[in-house]
């Protein structure tokens, strides 16, 4: 990767222009007419560029980017497979491009939003999804307003709780409070899953439900989940799926069976569609028979993200019913892979076959002794970062002070898994002898450990910003 | 096993590494799932398609869909898309990149996002933006939530009924949840009334009000004095507007406004019914740490160069969990990209003449529909930019099928039974022509 | 080893409070701020704001982590320090010598809950 330091303002230079659009008509008479009290009174500060020098320019941006296409990303809990490029070619087209959301009669559009229904319901056991929620976060706060809908229908307003494990994704207690749920939190047990003891005497009629992930955080599937289920809806409760983990399900558990009755879906994780950098993506929520009335809980502006929706569909469509099974399986035939190839070096606070993930506790022997403070995982991420790969999720789940959680995905194929490996084992050496050379890295991007800190407390967020310091 | 292109798997390679695990067959793993949650029937869903057998079906699908030229807005804009931006997107290391949280692999995100964040502060004239929302609407209703969390103890937000119906619709659900009060500022001659919202705002429990720059009729309103109005009772003012106009129009920040939102999809972002489109939220620095979502900042490495980083995380759900400000966990990212490199491209000129050119052909259609007598004003002499609203003299249903025979989308109904159009600098004099001779048969 | 100011009051969120008649002080102890790492934000109540004996009145705010700020005592906030908020730093570089937040007490016997400096040592057990 090139150091490349250009800000596109500062390329700008005045009567330089990139677009090419219509004369306008000069006997007509333009914006100039609207009332002065209406228009602003300093032209906004645009850059003035040619489009050669925005194409060089973020051309040359992209080259300080890491991406799917570029390497292995084994970050726990996101999925980055492999982003298949028909997929971006289907949602290109401008038949689909063109059409205004609030049209109707388009029987090309709604067979879409059909086949992805009834595909997504065969794969996760649910009965009918809604499009609509843009992303996995929005997917769980839809989620939970379908629950409080649920049960508020019935003239039950004590349900004002919602029952989170310790071990979720911060997006989960977040959503609860967006959508005005207290949270109570339900411990682990020793061997990572959610303590059925623990949770029983939490459940009483002001629980509107649980959220779960399964397999949870530590990739560890929750073999309890029936008697949870039970337990549950014993209780009057309604149990929430996080599909963020859905990725080892696919082919093998659906979680309609395992008796969950709503839950969303990441396409930009399971279902192939690109992360474009943090988004978009879609999170469209299944629900069970008995919420369908639910579904029509109105989340976002038009019908969902339909660019995203028509790639995960064709990614659907071309893995088939044959490969479907397969998915999940390989899946996490790669991460056990690695974990079993890593746990001489890296500590593995739980022994069990893993899922999808797993979770490793910081370096065995992270090289500290007297004088020299030991490796931390962050030194290790920031180290893999020289040998070409994307660092792993890091410090989440919360359970574990020293968390690296690896996830590898099916498209990965056993030569880069072992390339990982390799590296991996070599960085724990080098922690082993000689901390230093982790502190200092990454050595060989373009920037190294920038000053976070001086960043949080006199933000710069914007180029005229620049000038103030 | 038979071969699939995205699983690089043979078998070979799947006998060593279950060797390495010590397991005998993929089953293995999942030893640990209980027999009764294991799924063993087979998956109602078609058998895989070739990438060809993709390509036809999805060009069927196509195929089924009218190609209309669209003469309707109301929160969704056909403005034109220069075609360097989706060789940019597409990008691999921009499209197959994750969120950048490790910066210093990360610097073409990070950096395109800082300049996203520039160019929504000099377009809304704010001091401080995020790296983008889902949508307008969603960003409205996290306006909403910020309002009621800075207010303390006041819970009512004031909405105007000129939003768009998706906008308040939103904001609705939204505030249901959150046990917020939304009190509905009523509209007078197609504008937000001061008088009513001064009116609301006397009533008490006022956190702060929402209003549009641009109204659903399309008629640019007049806010003056509702900045000071909230002000004066420790309340606050959001603005949702439409970025492509706001490079003319009076910003946000000049009618006083401490949050602005919006949707950047006008920003060349192809119609794509309905999605993936871009939220956007500023705010005035005051509450720089109240603002949901990403940001982007400036710093310097440790050799000095000059770097970016995702900064004030501590507001977000990844670390303060339920005092989050917000759930929200990821952006449009890409979206944003694609909004960056129209600004780019467009420049203030460009700007100015997208607008302008909206302006002359939106006014051009108004007056040829009056002249065909099949429509009455509504709000005569109210300014509008792109879009605009009249009384039709025959069915709305009975104009949209000679429009759409003609191939034109339009003639959108209100709920007051107006008609709505809109004009941007695609559509040219002879679609307009042809447009209004459909209406006159 | 954590520095400890005899004379003050401490609670077991680690807040400190120095009694001036009716007023409390308070602040986060040098074992807080260890803890939070280099703080880039203090998040403060507003002058006025109501507070109760142990609930959360604001925030310390580091690059990776949030810690809450639980108030020692009830009552109505009757300044707060700018200077802490404009240089989150100084709580950093003296932790005992920039107070955070002044409050007028509503019920001074919420005092007598609080530790004394040799039961907060005893506490944090270093």
């Amino acid at each position: 990767m090139k150091y490349y330091d250009k800000l596109i303002f500062e390329l700008s230079k005045q009567g330089r222009l990139g677009y090419s659009l219509p004369q306008t008509c000069n006997k007509c008479k333009g914006t100039e007419v609207i009332p002065a009290g209406l228009l602003r009174s300093k032209t906004p500060e645009l850059p003035e560029v040619s489009e050669m020098d925005v194409v060089r320019h973020y051309t040359n941006l992209s080259q300080m980017n890491f991406g799917v296409d570029t390497g292995f990303y084994p970050l726990g809990s996101c999925t980055m497979k492999y982003n298949p490029k028909i997929n971006e070619e289907i949602a290109a087209m401008p038949a689909f491009n063109g059409l205004h959301p609030l049209q109707k009669d388009l029987k090309g559009v709604d067979a879409v939003y059909e086949g992805m229904d009834k595909a997504l319901a065969a794969i996760t056991g649910m009965k009918h999804f809604t499009f609509k929620p843009c992303a996995g976060a929005h997917g769980e706060l839809t989620g939970l307003m379908i629950i409080r809908e649920y049960h508020m229908s019935r003239g039950d307003y004590k349900r004002t709780r919602i029952i989170v494990p310790d071990s979720a994704h911060g997006t989960n207690p977040a959503s609860a409070a967006v959508c005005g749920l207290d949270v109570v939190v339900v411990k682990s047990n020793a061997n990572g899953l959610v303590d059925v003891e623990d949770l029983k005497p939490l459940l009483d009629d002001t629980i509107a439900g649980i959220m779960m992930t399964n397999p949870n955080t530590l990739g560890l599937f929750e073999k309890d989940i029936k008697e949870i289920a039970q337990l549950v809806h014993a209780a009057g409760g309604l149990l929430y799926y996080d599909g963020a983990n859905m990725n080892p399900l696919i082919g093998t558990v659906r979680p309609g069976d395992m008796g969950f009755d709503v839950m969303h879906l990441n396409l930009h994780k399971s279902f192939s569609t690109p992360h474009g950098g943090g988004g978009p993506g879609s999170g469209p929520v299944g629900v069970c028979e008995k919420l369908v009335p639910f579904l029509g809980v109105n989340v976002s502006g038009f019908n969902g993200n339909f660019g995203v929706i028509l790639r995960a569909y064709a990614y659907i469509l071309m893995l088939g019913r044959e490969n479907v099974k397969l998915c999940g399986k390989l899946a996490t035939l790669g991460a056990n892979y690695i974990k079993e190839s890593l746990k001489d070096c890296y500590k593995l606070p739980i022994e069990s076959v893993c899922k999808h993930e797993f979770v490793f506790d910081g370096l065995i022997n992270d090289g500290a002794c007297d004088g020299k403070e030991g490796a931390t995982t962050l030194d290790v991420a920031k180290r893999l970062l020289d040998y070409g790969y994307h660092a792993p999720t890091i410090y989440f789940p919360l359970l574990f002070h020293q968390a690296i959680m690896i996830e590898p995905t099916e498209t990965e194929s056993k030569e880069t898994l072992d390339g990982f490996i390799e590296v991996m084992s070599k960085i724990a050496a080098e922690a082993a002898q000689d901390p230093e050379i982790l502190h200092g890295a990454p050595h060989n991007t373009p920037i190294s450990r920038p000053d976070e800190t001086t960043a949080a407390r006199n933000p710069i967020i914007k180029i005229q910003d620049e000038c103030v310091c | 096993m038979a071969g699939f292109q995205y699983f690089p798997h043979t078998d070979e390679d799947i006998r060593a590494m279950l060797d390495r695990i010590g397991v005998n067959s993929l089953d293995d793993l999942y030893a640990d799932v209980p027999q009764d949650c294991l799924y063993k029937g087979e998956y109602d869903l078609p058998e895989a398609m070739t990438e060809q057998q993709v390509r036809d079906f999805f060009e069927g699908l196509a195929a089924r869909n009218p190609k209309l030229k669209v003469f309707a807005g109301a929160g969704a804009y056909d403005h034109y898309t220069p075609a360097v931006i989706p060789y940019i997107t597409q990008r691999s290391e921009f499209i197959t990149a994750y969120t950048p949280y490790q910066c210093e692999i990360s610097q073409g995100t990070l950096r395109y996002i800082f300049e996203y964040q520039s160019m929504i502060c000099t377009l809304t004239g704010m001091d401080v933006s995020n790296a983008s929302m889902y949508d307008g609407p969603t960003a409205a209703a996290e306006s909403m939530r910020m309002m009621v969390a800075q207010a303390k103890k006041k819970n009512t937000v004031l909405i105007s009924d000129t939003l768009l119906p998706q906008v308040r619709g939103v904001i609705a659900t939204y505030a249901k949840y959150a046990g917020i009060t939304i009190k509905e500022i009523k509209a007078e001659n197609g504008q937000t009334s001061k008088s009513e919202l001064e009116s609301l705002i006397a009533q008490g429990d006022v956190a702060g009000a929402i209003v549009p720059s641009v109204n659903r009729f399309g008629i640019i309103e007049n806010l003056e004095g509702m900045a000071d109005a909230l002000h004066a009772d420790k309340a606050m003012l959001t603005v949702y507007c439409d970025p492509s106009a706001m490079a003319v129009l009076k910003t946000p920040a000049e009618w006083g406004a401490d949050v602005a939102v919006g949707d950047g999809q006008p920003l060349g972002i192809p119609l794509c019914y309905g999605g993936p489109y871009v939220g956007f939220m500023a705010c005035t620095k005051d509450y720089m740490r109240k603002l949901p979502g990403r940001i982007v900042g400036e710093t310097r490495d440790k050799e000095g160069r000059r770097a970016f980083v995702l900064t004030l995380q501590a507001r977000e759900q990844h670390i303060r969990r339920e005092k989050a400000t917000s759930n929200i966990c990821s952006n449009e990212s890409l979206m944003a990209l694609w909004v960056t490199v129209y600004l780019s491209l467009m420049g203030p000129e460009g700007m100015k003449q997208v607008n302008d050119l909206c302006y002359q052909r939106a006014h051009y259609l108004y007056a040829k529909l009056l002249e065909t007598g099949k429509f009455q004003e509504v709000f005569a002499g109210a300014p509008f930019l792109k879009e605009f609203v009249l009384k039709p003299l025959v069915p709305a249903v009975e104009l949209q099928k000679k429009l759409a025979d003609a191939g034109f989308f339009g003639a959108l109904e209100t709920e007051e039974g107006y008609v709505s159009f809109c004009v941007t600098e695609k559509r040219s004099y002879e679609e307009m022509d042809a447009l209004v001779e459909s209406i006159k048969k | 080893m954590s520095k400890i100011v005899e004379g003050l009051k401490y609670s077991d969120t680690h807040e400190w409070v120095k009694v001036e008649g009716e007023i409390a002080i308070i602040g986060v102890t040098d074992f807080a701020q260890k803890e939070m790492g280099e703080i880039t934000y203090v998040d403060c109540p507003d002058v006025d704001d109501e507070v109760e004996k142990g609930s959360e009145f604001g925030a310390l705010e580091s690059v990776k982590a949030a810690s809450d700020l639980f108030s020692p005592v009830s009552g109505t906030v009757t300044e707060v320090n700018e200077e802490v908020v404009d240089d989150p730093k100084l709580v950093n570089e003296d932790a005992f010598g920039n107070w955070i937040i002044k409050v007028q007490m509503s019920d001074a016997s919420e005092l007598d809950d609080l530790m004394d400096a040799a039961a907060y040592k005893a506490f944090i057990k270093e």
